[in-house]
């Protein structure tokens, strides 16, 4: 089965305090750790299973710039074939759409049978997946937490609310979104991505796809963000700035004047 | 104006709650417009719950067909494709449905596509103000959508807050001839129904809940004995269940359990819509987090900027210093 991940490079939220610039038209981008999408190194995770079950071949793209090479050979790494760049300076200002529209171009000029997308990325906005299944008229399932191939099909749980999940019949090719927790992504280490150091990562431009320029980038962007803000708390939680000893005896007090305490 | 639909998730002849927040959030894009709910499904159930609509909206149109019976978004959205008049507005709830159904759609209908949508300024000639979170919360933006060839707006469930006394005399219109034979290269097969586990989180007043900030497995029993201290029960954000460091049966979140505690400490939780979407029973919430950003400060009663690890073991001596001095 030849599978195609798409991924990205994010600030990892788990490692950073996100504030906003001085301008206030971006967030402080400065001392960042960035690391891979977390759903998206799940992705990846899953792609090499299913090939390691099946046969075949794991590429990884990503619509990025060159610092997000790092996070291709970290993929390579973790067992992926083959790793691409899309980069173009069409490409800057992309919205959604515009993203999508560049990985169908990527698409087309190759063959893939199932492609994987992490289910959202730091925007939260869980749409690039979607999109490139309607622009490729290929079946979709976002949200997926297991997968089987079966018959030149695959089975593909989604899940649904309360814990519940919905299992599919989906015909190949396809687009899924992968949702975290679905398998236990390998670690990679330092040695891993010395490995594979010297592999060649390609960067594709918009010329090589045949993307003409004002149908991707900003000038194609319908959804622009305008700025960044941290909006005014509401209510806001009541601080505790005493020592430790302290805050714990006040919260004992408090689990206990609400009921708390059995 | 642009008309504005909205589409309505229906259970057992029954419209979701989000039906409402949908109408206020229209309201939002055009104080007098009168939203059209749209609906897809098949059998008495559906009919139902069409007719339920007709005292909140003005106009309901119902796209039915057997093949919608159950809602698969790969066939409801080819009906909504061939039903929805060109340059429309269609707002979505933005669950596992609509994140299923809407950035496709919006590619068929050729429409801008904004996800997971907190608020709505007044339009302004073609294009629409909106704001998103960002970065797990931590940050907003304000995002600028051009609607002039439509536009599929996804809602964060709860964002909204429906008007009490809006009440109409609604119409329901068929508009099921539409859409003939549907197929997809998708088909549903079944449900199934999650695990109990070992603890039932729903049924306990205080609730120890871990998230990221516990940092790995072996940590997971500070906060056992800190529940075992309270008489409570340890629950948990997605982020531990996807770690295998906790069962998915004591995760709190839409894709988990609903609590309604009388207690809430959140441990280490960064406090993403997910989550607090399974906290229902306005609970006195107490959150705990090194991150003095943490999205959970914004809506916990009570906050402490500190390390869970070295938090809560102090909190567990205390715990056991008065119960100790109580039973004396």
């Amino acid at each position: 089965m030849e599978i195609l991940v798409c991924v990205r490079r994010v600030p990892d939220t788990s490692e950073n305090e996100i504030e906003l610039n001085a301008a206030g038209n971006d967030i402080e981008r400065d001392e960042l750790v960035y690391s891979i999408n977390e759903a998206d190194n799940y992705a990846v995770e899953e792609a090499l299973q299913i090939r390691d079950r099946v046969g075949g071949n794991v590429t990884v793209v990503t619509v990025g710039a060159e610092d997000d090479e790092e996070i291709l050979r970290r993929q390579l790494a973790m067992g992926a074939n083959q790793a691409v760049l899309l980069y173009d300076e069409a490409f800057i200002g992309c919205d959604g759409k515009g993203i999508a529209t560049i990985l169908k171009d990527f698409v087309q000029k190759g063959h893939y049978d199932l492609i994987l997308t992490g289910v959202q990325a730091d925007d939260g906005a869980a749409q690039v997946g979607g999109m490139l299944a309607a622009m490729l008229d290929y079946p979709f399932a976002s949200l997926v937490n297991a997968i089987t191939v079966e018959d030149g099909r695959l089975k593909v749980s989604r899940e649904i609310e309360g814990g519940n999940r919905e299992i599919n019949d989906v015909d190949l090719p396809c687009v899924l979104s992968i949702q975290t927790g679905i398998n236990e992504p390998r670690y990679v280490g330092m040695r891993g991505i010395r490995q594979v150091a010297s592999v060649p990562i390609p960067t594709v431009g918009a010329s090589d796809l045949g993307i003409d320029d004002d149908a991707v980038g900003e000038g194609a962007a319908k959804v622009k963000r305008t700025d960044y803000f941290v909006p005014a708390a509401s209510r806001g939680a009541e601080m505790l700035h005493g020592s430790r000893e302290e805050n714990a005896e006040k919260v004992l007090e408090l689990v206990g004047a609400k009921g708390g305490l059995k | 104006m642009t008309r504005i639909f909205a589409y309505i998730v229906h259970r057992g002849g029954v419209a979701d709650d989000s039906a409402a927040e949908l109408i206020a959030a229209a309201k939002k894009i055009d104080a007098t417009a009168s939203p059209t709910a749209i609906l897809t499904g098949w059998g008495p159930d559906f009919d139902a719950a069409c007719s339920s609509l007709r005292s909140s909206f003005g106009e309901i149109w119902k796209v039915a067909n057997q093949s919608l019976a159950y809602p698969n978004a790969e066939l409801v959205r080819q009906a909504l494709v061939r039903v929805l008049p060109p340059d429309s507005i269609l707002l979505v709830p933005h669950d596992h449905f609509g994140i299923d159904l809407a950035p496709g759609l919006s590619i068929k209908l050729n429409a801008a596509f904004v996800s997971d949508v907190l608020a709505i300024d007044a339009a302004d000639g073609n294009s629409l103000n909106l704001v998103r979170q960002e970065f797990g919360g931590q940050v907003s933006a304000h995002v600028r959508c051009d609607i002039s060839t439509g536009a599929v707006i996804n809602i964060r469930p709860g964002a909204f807050k429906p008007e009490a006394s809006a009440t109409a005399s609604g119409v329901v219109l068929d508009k099921s001839s539409a859409v003939s034979a549907l197929s997809a290269r998708r088909r549903y097969v079944e449900t199934i129904v999650a695990e109990s586990g070992d603890v039932d989180i729903t049924k306990h007043s205080v609730l120890v809940s871990i998230g990221r900030g516990i940092q790995e497995k072996e940590n997971v029993i500070i906060a056992e004995e800190l529940a075992e201290a309270l008489g409570a029960a340890v629950s948990c954000s997605r982020p531990v269940v996807d770690a295998k460091w906790m069962e998915k049966s004591r995760q709190v979140g839409s894709s988990g359990k609903t609590v309604r505690p009388k207690v809430y400490l959140a441990c280490g939780i960064s406090g993403a819509f997910q989550h607090l979407a399974g906290i229902k029973g306005n609970p006195f919430l107490i959150a705990i987090n090194k991150n003095p950003k943490a999205p959970i400060f914004q809506i916990a009663d009570v906050g402490i900027v500190d390390d869970v690890l070295e938090f809560l073991p102090e909190l567990t001596n205390k715990v056991r210093e008065a119960r100790g001095v109580a039973a004396k």
